[in-house]
């Protein structure tokens, strides 16, 4: 096996050194009855190359464009990669590192990580950010638990427009807790009826998507005053992280805490993961943030140099008291998003963002053209909802015999919005292929 | 050895990002516009992120100089404790990035993504086999999400059973997020003592196992390097008064077909695939954390599951008593695709000798070392042995001091100061990837620090001498803290 370097000659002088006749000799102490007997019941090793055609045959039964046409987001994007981010990720120095505990041989990660930093808060609007969480529904089931620490009340609202499956995250991190978790319905308009926060009592947190789940911008300002003006703080969340080249991002709004997904910033679907965790807050919260953080420090000649810091909020120094259990996040993702977000800068995020929304209208308008409806009267990003008389999933089933995934059906999610579906369309969807999918969703 | 073989080279400065580019430039191909530009209200938009803008070449010259900065198992010997850093074959990364896995999207129609479910499939049948458990969730983020998967299927066990409990036994050689993870679900950990060989005695869980008790996260081998003996005896006393047993998997790679975990009492165990299983750490992260249990716990696992019917797979979300979703799809199915990848490379027979020339790696430099630095338990030890710097004591020089110095040979430093039961700890796991005459060099690198220590110890002090920076300030990082430019 080429991974293991040991000829017979070195085992026979290191089983020397270390007084064993063989190699099963070291297990020796080992009671009779706590080892196996028999061999592992596993397919046997395969060479590079028989690999290779295994692997290709298992990624060949996969529907993925050019094949198929699949206008599906729903937390999780197509967006284009450069090359040069490919590229500077093949860099092993970076992926075979470990945690930069030792922050003097590990410098290139640390810096990498501040800056991540750095764009993840002003992208959102925040003073301060984490080194990464796992993903945007881990990332708001910490946040939220963060808001209960912090303002020590025990109900949090979620609004019924937060992605199903971030919905469901935060109800299995809060389930062994005793915490509340209530929601607050939708408007006819596709947004959260944010008015039903009068009546909800005393709570910790207010939750709020936006672009919510059915791509509708949501109203942060609004949010935050009436979750400040319960003594709530506001967790503004989010699966599109793009969005916000072109809208008000949540910090300027009044969110407290910004927790969302970054794996529209460069990063492959790769079948739902890794993706990229964001959780960013206001710095009077820094405290209470869970996992890593970067800091800037000098070294002893007093040159600039980073670290991870405030090492106090965590697992292996505050054990039980720790703001959370995470030891290991996704490091690499957010070192991804920051060489996507540095080859795009600010105007180029801007355009990006825009051709996004654009494109998004222009199918809303083929499809309504080709005789759907828009159920929502909200502004969308690149995201919406259709339906069609007598429902959309008789389509969204021809449509898939046509090698076109038309969305995802909401039933299963929404039962009111049975014949439902909801649509993304991002840069990567071109005229003649929305013009395809109008041109189908007629016939 | 001598000072001669301490490295030296050339360094290239790089300023942040931001100090960096000019307003107007681009480093991104920006996809033709081929609708109608259609503005949002005002209202909606914001300003533009304040991001700096950068022409390729300088994107690419920032972060191949960064990358110069770092230390990676591909570019030398990282004998972290506990966190088994072995070689990332290429390979892995090759499958990884097939077209029809990294361009997947999560929810597509079970019709359409065969291919990914077929393979989480096999690989959750792979890792049930290796554990000796008989179902297993691929779902968890990395370790510390497992245990917390763990932990919440140890709470809604119990809930079903009708009475909750609030403690749980944690050793004092388990690892720092066993705590961290069991307070999560509302547990107050309860520290079990190990005994004078560096194990837990059956005794030692006899007068805390109460019913009360949750159960026991035992970690083992232990981060002492040492097989937990006892664990027969000490699972028959947990579930005797009612609770479940927790095996912190981390440490796998000593065993692979010498323990199964579900032989032998553990009833839910995680594993780390970028540990055992070969996937790279990235820096700290993305990993994987799958967990798996026996039969009856199956019911709780996370959801949705990966269920075959007749050669056909789908992920179905239909168990009522499952702890829910922990993450937003099915988990990292970038790294689950790289370990295995690595399962079928290496096959049954790989796995078993990997564990073995692990083990083997690890007791050579216990015995080479043994007279150089102090070892704290002096018996044979798993894929892990821990030393501390009780024998440097007396020329002033601490663990700190020699893990630095190392970097100036070109080693990146085991993990220090853990486990918290040795003072000044040094734990050194080698992995079975590592050449004999890698581990001879390291060994002899080490003995040449530990006369340093004597003659020169001021060399230690200020080590490093060759890195990036010299010796960084944390306390003022974390007094004043900067987080962000």
């Amino acid at each position: 096996m080429r991974y293991l370097p040991h000829t017979d000659e070195d085992i026979a002088a290191m089983l020397g050194v270390v007084r064993c006749a063989d190699l099963d000799g070291l297990f020796a102490a080992l009671p009779a009855d706590c080892r196996v007997n028999g061999e592992l019941r596993l397919p046997a090793a395969l060479t590079e190359w028989e690999l290779d055609d295994h692997m290709d045959r298992l990624a060949g039964a996969m529907a993925v464009s050019p094949e198929y046409l699949i206008f599906l987001g729903a937390g999780s994007y197509d967006h284009r990669i450069p090359a040069v981010v490919s590229s500077l990720l093949a860099r092993s120095e970076f992926v075979t590192s470990y945690t930069p505990y030792q922050p003097e041989l590990l410098q290139g990660t640390l810096q990498g990580l501040y800056e991540y930093q750095t764009l993840a808060a002003r992208l959102l609007g925040m003073e301060v950010a984490t080194a990464s969480h796992y993903d945007g529904a881990a990332a708001l089931a910490e946040a939220l638990l963060m808001a209960v620490r912090i303002t020590k009340k025990k109900r949090v609202a979620l609004s019924r427009a937060i992605n199903p499956h971030y919905r469901q995250v935060v109800r299995t991190y809060f389930a062994p807790t005793g915490y509340e978790l209530i929601e607050i319905p939708l408007l006819a308009t596709g947004l959260t009826d944010l008015a039903r926060l009068e009546s909800a009592g005393e709570l910790a947190a207010v939750a709020l998507q936006s672009p919510n789940f059915f791509g509708c911008i949501e109203d942060f300002r609004e949010a935050a005053e009436r979750a400040h003006a319960g003594g709530a703080l506001l967790v503004a969340t989010f699966t599109e992280a793009l969005a916000y080249g072109l809208l008000k991002n949540p910090g300027s709004q009044g969110a407290d805490i910004a927790a969302g997904d970054g794996q529209s910033l460069g990063i492959p679907r790769s079948f739902g993961g890794p993706a990229l965790g964001m959780l960013a807050s206001r710095k009077q919260y820094m405290r209470n943030l869970p996992g890593r953080l970067v800091g800037q420090t000098k070294d002893r000649a007093g040159k600039r140099g980073f670290v991870l810091t405030l090492a106090t909020r965590e697992q292996h120094i505050r054990r039980e008291k720790a703001t959370s259990n995470i030891c290991s996040n996704n490091s690499l993702c957010a070192l991804t998003a920051a060489m996507y977000l540095a080859s795009l800068g600010g105007t180029g995020i801007r355009e990006l963002a825009a051709l996004n929304h654009d494109k998004a209208e222009y199918l809303k308008k083929a499809l309504t053209d080709a005789g759907c409806v828009i159920p929502f009267s909200a502004p969308t990003f690149n995201e919406f909802v259709v339906t069609a008389p007598g429902g959309f999933d008789a389509r969204y089933r021809r449509l898939i015999e046509k090698k076109i995934v038309a969305g995802l059906p909401l039933g299963p999610y929404y039962p009111e919005l049975a014949g439902h579906s909801l649509l993304c369309v991002t840069e990567t969807a071109s005229r003649e292929n929305m013009d395809a999918l109008a041109r189908e969703v007629k016939s | 050895m001598t000072e001669s073989m301490v490295q030296s080279t050339l360094t290239l400065d790089e300023p942040l990002l931001w100090e960096r580019g000019k307003k107007g430039r681009c480093g991104f191909s920006l996809p033709a516009r081929d609708v109608p530009e259609s503005p949002l209200p005002v209202a909606l938009t914001g300003d533009k992120p304040d991001f700096p803008d950068l022409s390729e070449i300088e994107v690419v010259r920032h972060y191949t100089r960064l990358s110069t900065w770092n230390y990676g198992v591909d570019t030398g010997f990282y004998p972290l404790g506990s966190c088994t850093m072995k070689y990332n074959p290429k390979t892995n990364e090759r499958q990884a990035a097939l077209k029809g896995f990294a361009a997947a999207h999560p929810l597509l129609p079970a019709a359409l993504s065969q291919g990914a479910l077929r393979l989480m499939f096999a690989l959750e049948r792979d890792l049930a086999e290796i554990t000796g458990l008989d179902a297993v969730t691929l779902q968890p983020a990395a370790g510390a999400q497992g245990e917390l998967t763990g932990m919440l299927i140890i709470h809604a066990w119990h809930r079903s059973r009708g009475k909750q409990r609030t403690r749980i036994l944690i050793p004092d050689t388990a690892h720092g997020t066993n705590p961290a993870s069991a307070a999560l679900c509302g547990y107050t950990p309860v520290p079990v003592p190990s005994n004078e060989r560096g194990i837990i005695a059956s005794g030692a869980v006899e007068g805390l196992m109460d019913d009360k008790t949750a159960g026991i996260m035992i970690t083992n081998p232990n981060t002492l390097g040492l097989f937990e003996e006892n664990i027969r005896e000490i699972a028959r006393i947990v579930h005797e008064r009612g609770g479940l047993v927790y095996g912190d998997g981390a440490n796998m790679n000593a065993v692979m077909g010498v323990v199964k975990p579900g032989v032998i009492g553990v009833d839910i165990l995680h594993l780390n695939l970028h540990k055992t299983f070969s996937t790279p750490h990235g820096g700290g992260g993305p990993g994987a954390g799958p967990v798996a249990v026996r039969k009856e716990l199956a019911r709780f696992l996370p959801i949705p599951r990966v269920s075959e019917t007749g050669g056909t797979y789908e992920l179905r979300d239909d168990y009522p008593d499952s702890v829910g979703r922990v993450l937003s799809f099915h988990g990292h199915f970038g790294v689950l695709a790289r370990a295995y990848a690595y399962i079928r490379s290496m096959g049954p027979d790989g796995l078993a000798r990997a564990s073995r020339l692990a083990v083997l790696n690890a007791n050579y430099i216990r015995e080479r070392l043994k007279g150089t630095l102090h070892l704290a338990y002096d018996r044979p030890c798993m894929h892990e042995c821990v030393f501390s710097d009780r024998n440097q004591q007396a020329s002033g020089i601490s663990t700190l001091d020699m893990a630095k110095r190392l970097m100036d040979y070109g080693y990146h430093p085991p993990t220090i100061y853990f486990p918290l039961i040795v003072h000044g700890a040094i734990m050194i796991e080698p992995t079975e990837t590592e050449t004999k005459e890698e581990l001879d060099r390291f060994i002899e690198a080490f003995e040449t620090i530990v006369r340093e220590a004597q003659d020169n110890p001021q060399l230690l002090r200020d080590a490093p001498h060759v890195c990036k920076v010299k010796r960084l300030d944390e306390t003022e990082a974390a007094r004043n803290p900067c987080l962000t430019g």
